[in-house]
């Protein structure tokens, strides 16, 4: 795969502080990268870096095949948008737009026409001649988009850029994003702590954790086969149902409880023993129809259940271990209720406690 | 449907009412009323007595009004009171003072709001030691340099001239008012700084053209600080300029001090609200600016 950003052995510090270290990373041409992780996590910290914006402690970064490490922001072939969308609040849209390619001394026809045509692609012709102020927190955002799309860059960084709007808003805009992505086939590296944006918008999803690169796969991989127990954690809501055990003879045994784990798929392919967590998604537990294709059954017992219309989520118990479980939004389900249900050992996740591994 | 009626029960409904003459009124209104008269009565007594003629003034009722109304303390105070030895009135010392006022006031606010943006936004190293030993400028007194200065100022051969008056002021007013900026360019959002330096501004770019029309209404504060600043100084003014080149507030010093003939209350009363006019007036005008501009200001770009 052809990289247009690489970094490589990227360190920063502020003062003593080690925000990132040693981190490397190559995003392809035209691939959609989101830098996913809790507040704190360095993901904000390495956009700034890649921007430009923060000069790095160690390391390279290259954009385009050139090494850009000691490159001006402006320089990067680089379009930024900001969560609180920065944009100049005494110029119009159109100023607003045109203030990159005015400091880069552009035509008057270039500048006009590029402006036009970002205007055409996101649909804010009839706001160029506002100020922002007068715009909406979705226009304000398509105009910082805009800002980002006149510049003709060949990479978009986006740091948290939906975080500011209301959830419908999100929603839509996240939409066009994915449009815009498909349709101007950019690199684009967007930061954000939402999980539902990381794996609606990502090619591929790199998940940090104190300035580490946890895992980087597709959305997909990081959903089914998480490479850890912070990344099982992290993602999925309601979150993963962990229970410590111990792996017999292909079996998960905890207290009142034993799956056979035939079908599960181990990392190094070779069985394990000895001390295990199990991860059970909550949409993996089969109940009621799906409880046919389980392989092992047992029985739950009710304590709460929160009906979200699409779906239920049941709070049960199995032996000690409290457990959630997502439900057909249909059920009719009390507390107190014994429900049976299902576990499929090739959905499930085994971790070693020790290391946090995948077994 | 027929109960629809029945639902709302006697008793409170909708806004509770309001009393006017309530005890936290009275005690509010009443206690600004009186902290407004202690304040106007002074005033009140110098615009009376300078619009009264001296024989009038001797019949000692300071808070009646004028039985004839007379405009010449004014117009002798502005042009014909001697201060110690010359008989030309403020007019000329008016002059001095404004043309050491603006530049003094132009000079400090530039250099300040560019010293107060370069701390806040571009963290060049060593920014923070700089920044204090600007700050501890704020806390050595005034009376401590005096001397240092006046020999530097002899040195530089500026000694006795307005320049060197314009020099000294600009210098003492950048400790607070790099304060005052470096605080104001912090507070905005450090994002637009990003999203301009990604546009491809540079220092000055970013300062100008994003920054700048951003900030009236601290550039009306700061205007609002030096101009009452400078022109009511005295000190440095009687230190650092001769006779010729005294600001107002020296030569209305002189003029009220002067020890010959009869003290004419009216001409001083007259001279001493012709020097507080320009103050005044900053504040009346810019303090419109001033509300107008945080409004504007409050408004999320």
């Amino acid at each position: 795969m052809e990289s247009s950003i690489s970094i490589r052995d990227l360190d920063l510090r502020f003062g003593s502080v080690e925000v990132l270290q040693g981190l490397n990373l190559d995003i392809g041409v035209g691939e959609f990268l989101v830098l996913l992780g809790s507040s704190g996590c360095g993901k904000s910290t390495l956009l700034n870096c890649i921007a430009g914006l923060l000069d790095v402690s160690d390391g390279q970064i290259h954009i385009g095949g050139k090494n850009v490490t000691w490159a001006e922001p402006s320089e990067r072939g680089i379009g930024m948008v900001f969560q609180s969308y920065a944009l100049y609040p005494q110029m119009t849209v159109e100023g607003n737009l045109s203030f990159g390619l005015k400091n880069a001394k552009m035509s008057k026809a270039e500048i006009s026409q590029r402006v036009a045509r970002a205007a055409e692609i996101l649909q804010i012709e009839p706001l160029l001649k506002r100020k922002p102020a007068a715009l909406s927190g979705g226009q304000r955002q398509r105009v910082a988009i805009g800002r980002a799309l006149v510049r003709d860059a060949e990479v978009f960084l986006f740091d948290e850029p939906l975080s500011n709007l209301d959830a419908k808003l999100r929603a839509d805009l996240r939409v066009e994003i994915k449009k815009l992505h498909s349709r101007l086939g950019n690199t684009m590296v967007y930061v954000t702590h939402d999980q539902v944006e990381a794996m609606t918008l990502a090619d591929r999803i790199a998940i940090m954790k104190g300035g580490q690169i946890m895992q980087l796969a597709s959305p997909n991989e990081i959903y089914n086969r998480p490479k850890n127990l912070y990344v099982a954690e992290f993602i999925g809501s309601p979150s993963m149902n962990f229970i410590h055990g111990e792996l017999k003879g292909g079996d998960f045994v905890a207290d009142g409880l034993s799956i056979p784990m035939t079908g599960y798929e181990f990392a190094d392919s070779s069985e394990k023993e000895g001390k295990a967590i199990i991860g059970l998604r909550p949409e993996h537990i089969a109940t009621g129809d799906n409880l046919a294709s389980a392989v092992s059954r047992t029985k739950a017992k009710v304590s709460l259940v929160e009906p979200m219309g699409s779906d239920t989520i049941i709070y049960a118990s199995v032996g000690s271990h409290p457990i959630h479980i997502r439900m057909d939004g249909q059920a009719t389900v009390k507390p107190g209720d014994e429900v049976e249900i299902g576990f499929q050992p090739a959905r499930a996740n085994l971790f070693d406690p020790s290391t946090e591994n995948r077994l | 449907m027929t109960e629809q009626a029945n639902r709302l029960l006697d008793g409170p409904r909708g806004p509770k009412p309001k009393r006017v003459f309530s005890r936290r009124n009275i005690f509010l209104y009443g206690t600004l009323l009186m902290v407004t008269i202690y304040y106007a009565i002074p005033l009140y007594v110098m615009i009376v007595t300078s619009l009264k003629g001296l024989p009038e003034i001797r019949l000692g009722n300071i808070f009646s009004p004028p039985m004839e109304v007379t405009f010449e303390p004014w117009t002798k105070a502005w042009g014909e009171a001697c201060t110690g030895l010359n008989c030309n009135g403020l007019s000329s010392y008016f002059w001095n003072s404004i043309k050491i006022t603006v530049p003094s006031v132009i000079a400090s606010i530039i250099i300040a709001s560019v010293n107060g943006y370069a701390l806040a936004n571009w963290r060049f190293k060593g920014a923070n030691l700089f920044f204090g030993i600007l700050i501890f400028g704020a806390f050595i007194p005034y009376q401590v340099m005096l001397y240092p200065i006046v020999i530097m100022l002899r040195e530089l051969g500026l000694y006795g001239d307005l320049s060197g008056l314009i020099i000294v002021h600009t210098i003492f007013g950048m400790p607070i008012l790099t304060l005052l900026f470096r605080n104001y360019f912090t507070s905005l959002p450090e994002e637009l700084f990003k999203a301009a330096r990604v546009d491809g501004a540079g220092f000055w770019g970013i300062y100008f053209r994003v920054l700048l029309p951003m900030s009236l209404p601290i550039f009306t504060v700061a205007v609002i600080l030096q101009v009452t600043g400078i022109w009511n100084d005295f000190l440095f003014g009687v230190v650092y300029t001769g006779p010729e080149a005294y600001p107002m507030t020296v030569a209305l010093n002189n003029i009220v001090n002067t020890t010959q003939g009869v003290t004419e209350y009216n001409v001083n009363m007259a001279a001493t609200i012709l020097t507080a006019l320009v103050p005044l007036v900053i504040y009346f005008v810019s303090g419109k600016l001033f509300v107008r501009g945080i409004a504007a200001g409050a408004v999320k770009g």
